[in-house]
């Protein structure tokens, strides 16, 4: 079940002042800024990796007590897939239906099907180490591992940020194609706009610790707001 | 023949039993070490002053200590875990800080729990580094192990500090080369328990 996530007067020191945001079940956001805007702060704050000084992170009406429980619920994309080195591919993909104790039959369908729908076979990849696996292979992984237990909130942090603009693209749109199916509520980090008008339906611009626009993803080019101008200009291609 | 094989019994439960302690308590120490930065120097640097004591005068200054000294075997097992303790903890330390962040990281944000993270990704991860310690441990043991039999603690130091007052140079070899085979075998088998881990 998609989960609806609640920013209520948020601040970290230094980093983030007095957010405020609501995003609900279902939907999916890009947080979108230049390096140190605090999006990167604000999408931790949601599984408990950082810790507000001020104000409270809701989630589903209620603010989180005990981080585990939610963390087993939510999924967690970051750059550089973060995959266990000591795993297989199929063990790395198993782990959180093995800390939920799913049964093995349930854990291994479910795992071939996904590694199957992101293009990476089962019976050539399930068996093997992330080492052996190429930049775009091991995020796929990655994705395959956030997802297999279908988690009501999607947390990504700049997932495809290290990957070559070929791959980046093919993966945004397993991403975007996965999407459909999973029903869960996602929140995207990334300074591509392109990228973040991809995946998102909505589209929330960090600037200097605060939100400085939030808008349906289809109108951000022609949104006025200054650090919103500088992006869209920042991206658009010489003439 | 048999004082040799005795001997090499001897110095084999004298290494076995000192390192076996000095891992049950140097991995928890090093796991703990890793983890608070202040704390943990502080303990590596009483380790390592340990580690400086020339192992005679560590043997010697174990004597006169009550429950632990005295003559014989116990003070030199002793004596050998306080030498192994080292490279235990340090290689324990090194393995568990080496540990990749963003994999780290990766754990936590599935729920791990801290104890499931220890088990399951730092442990495991450290393990090459932990066993590399272990194997330094072990074949430094077997070395220093000789020297025990100064203060009666048994072993092929025994032949050795004979074959010396004695001046028969097959006696000190009936010690030395039985030692330095132990030492080849345990340094050949680690390192192939350590290369298997490493993937």
């Amino acid at each position: 079940m998609p989960a609806s996530i609640e920013f209520r007067g948020v601040s970290v020191a230094g980093i983030l002042h007095d957010l405020d945001l609501r995003i609900g079940a279902g939907e999916a956001v890009a947080f979108i800024g230049r390096s140190g805007a605090g999006k990167t702060t604000s999408l931790r704050l949601i599984n408990g990796l950082a810790t507000p000084t001020r104000g409270d992170v809701i989630i589903d009406g209620a603010a989180v007590t005990d981080f585990i429980p939610l963390r087993r619920r939510t999924g967690y994309i970051i750059q550089g897939s973060g995959l266990f080195p000591h795993r297989t591919v199929y063990e790395n993909v198993a782990t959180l239906p093995r800390l939920l104790k799913w049964d093995e039959t349930k854990t291994r369908e479910e795992a071939t099907k996904l590694l199957d729908r992101l293009g990476l076979p089962a019976a050539q990849f399930a068996g093997r180490y992330p080492r052996s696996l190429s930049g775009g292979e091991q995020q796929r992984v990655g994705i395959a591992r956030a997802i297999v237990a279908r988690p009501g909130i999607l947390l990504c942090d700049e997932p495809f940020g290290a990957l070559d603009p070929i791959v980046r693209r093919e993966l945004q749109d397993s991403f975007t194609a996965i999407r459909e199916e999973r029903n869960a509520t996602i929140v995207f980090v990334t300074h591509d706009l392109a990228e973040a008008m991809r995946v998102a339906e909505r589209v929330v611009v960090f600037d200097g610790g605060r939100i400085v626009a939030d808008t349906p993803a289809r109108e951000l080019p022609r949104h006025d707001a200054p650090a919103v101008r500088a992006l869209v200009a920042a991206a658009s291609l010489p003439a | 023949m048999t004082t040799i094989l005795r001997a090499t019994g001897e110095h084999v439960v004298i290494v076995v039993v000192a390192v076996v302690i000095a891992i049950a308590i140097g991995v928890p120490l090093g796991i703990w070490a890793a983890r608070r930065a202040r704390a943990g120097g502080a303990a590596l640097r009483v380790v390592d002053a340990i580690q400086t004591i020339p192992s005679l005068a560590l043997f010697g200054f174990l004597i006169p200590i009550p429950f632990i000294g005295g003559i014989g075997m116990r003070t030199a097992i002793v004596a050998l875990i306080l030498y192994s303790l080292l490279p235990v903890v340090r290689n324990t330390v090194t393995g568990i800080r080496g540990v990749e962040p963003a994999v780290r990281e990766a754990g936590v944000a599935m729920g791990f729990t801290p104890r499931q993270l220890l088990f399951e990704v730092e442990l495991p991860l450290a393990m090459p580094s932990i066993v590399a310690g272990i194997r330094i441990a072990t074949v430094t043991a077997i070395g220093v192990a000789t020297i025990a039999a100064a203060i009666g603690g048994g072993g092929l130091g025994t032949l050795i500090f004979r074959g010396v007052a004695m001046v028969d140079s097959k006696l000190i070899l009936a010690g030395a080369l039985p030692a330095a085979a132990l030492a080849l075998v345990a340094d050949v088998v680690m390192s192939a328990i350590e290369r298997r881990l490493i993937r």
